[in-house]
């Protein structure tokens, strides 16, 4: 048996030898050795193949950050035909795999040129309101491209398609965010301009989207000036993942409250890099500029051909 | 309530590992969730027993682990404790502290059998 981790490798101290290992402790000492692996540093190096007579060939390495350690359960050995718990050591990123289908969408994305956008803020924010205005001015010089996503109804892709831009509806159900995988399929089924501009507008809710990655080169955080200064303090999380931070309906501003040094203040507090724009999608104030933004980033997506200079 | 989605990746990459290293039964999951990630434990808690009834991963004691926040200030280049995303260097007092630990989200651990 292996006492380095309590594999069953009796039948195979040839291979063990070639791995350079020490000669084998005790028992005691072998399974204390793998509950503390500071005092064995020779171990926390090695990495071997073996059988077991259950499972087949393996590679598995020992210390850093994934390690299968079966000498660590009650008795501290593993003994042939003996079922013993174990302990295995992963340090995986529970999100990794939303990351994996991002990964996939942004390499997609970005070969074909095409400059993603993740929409995100509370509900009633006018997203949808600020897109329909943004893909009518935009048209000329970009193809753009939309994917909607709600908890239910197409009403919003009904509203985008009506701008004559293509427009895909995710349906979340209950769910509360849009996902990498969700993303990914609506890729597969949206017709995608090369070198153009695809705008994700996420389920509105300034908590959970924060955490999901989609794939988009930059997240734009839509708050409206009637939700008060203070939302970047309370929803931190959303203000901190934004690049750009859209201050809408601002031709509402001479009628309430609405402290514009403090939002400011407060989205800086949060997030220092975040850049930050005023704008009205009802009146167009402002919206220049977030234009001026989107093809200053746009990177490899670029103005149609034919678009006037 | 994102914890949903959340712990359902939690039983998916646990089924993924029992899979590949042919365990059928966990009895204690360690996870570690930074003091300032986007997870609720409680929150996390309740979903992961709803949504690992009936898997590998069902019955098993979920124990979260909180990593604490900590940062790096840009006035004095002192690494430092923080309680919130935004905190003010506890040690100059003007710097902007980016944060370095307590976003995390890790499955750490498994018991197995």
């Amino acid at each position: 048996m292996c006492a380095i981790c309590g594999c069953e490798n009796t039948a195979d101290e040839k291979s063990r030898s070639a791995a350079a290992e020490p000669p084998p402790p005790d028992r005691n000492a072998a399974g204390s050795a793998h509950l503390s692996v500071d005092g064995h540093p020779e171990h926390n190096r090695h990495r071997h193949s073996h059988s077991h007579d259950d499972q087949e060939l393996h590679v598995h390495s020992h210390g850093g950050d994934e390690a299968i350690d079966f000498g660590a359960g009650l008795a501290g050995i593993h003994l042939p035909g003996m079922s013993q718990e174990r302990i295995i050591r992963l340090e995986r990123d529970i999100l990794s795999k939303n990351d994996a289908f991002a990964r996939a969408n942004r390499s997609r994305l970005e070969a074909a040129g095409i400059f993603a956008l993740n929409l995100v803020s509370s509900p009633g924010s006018g997203k949808t309101s600020l897109l329909v205005r943004a893909i009518t001015d935009l048209q000329p010089r970009f193809a753009i491209a939309v994917i909607e996503g709600d908890q239910q109804t197409s009403n919003d892709a009904d509203r985008i398609r009506a701008t004559g831009a293509p427009a895909i509806q995710i349906n979340t159900g209950k769910g509360c965010h849009l996902d990498a995988h969700m993303v990914g399929h609506a890729l597969d089924q949206l017709p995608l301009a090369a070198r153009g501009v695809l705008f994700i507008e996420n389920v509105g809710n300034l908590v959970c989207p924060a955490a999901f990655d989609l794939g988009e080169a930059h997240k734009v955080v839509v708050l409206s000036v009637t939700e008060g200064e203070d939302k970047p303090l309370k929803y931190p999380g959303m203000f901190a993942a934004a690049d750009l931070m859209l201050l809408n309906k601002a031709d509402l501003l001479p009628y309430i409250d609405f402290d514009m040094t403090a939002c400011v203040e407060f989205a800086r507090r949060v997030n220092p890099r975040i850049e930050i724009l005023t704008i009205s999608a009802r009146t167009g104030d402002g919206l220049p500029a977030f234009y001026r933004w989107i093809e200053k980033h746009a990177g490899g997506a670029a103005p149609l051909a034919h678009a006037p200079a | 309530m994102h914890e949903m989605s959340i712990a359902e990746s939690l039983v998916e990459l646990i089924e993924e590992e029992g899979r590949s290293r042919g365990f059928s039964r966990v009895k204690q999951i360690r996870v570690k969730i930074g003091a300032l990630s986007h997870v609720e434990p409680d929150a996390l808690r309740f979903c992961f027993d709803a949504v690992s009834h009936g898997t590998i991963a069902g019955g098993a004691h979920l124990k979260l682990e909180t990593v604490a926040g900590a940062g790096w200030c840009s006035g004095c280049g002192r690494t430092v404790s923080i309680a919130e995303r935004y905190d003010i260097c506890p040690e100059c007092g003007q710097g902007h502290v980016r944060m370095t630990a307590g976003d995390e989200l890790r499955l750490a651990e498994l018991e197995v059998e």
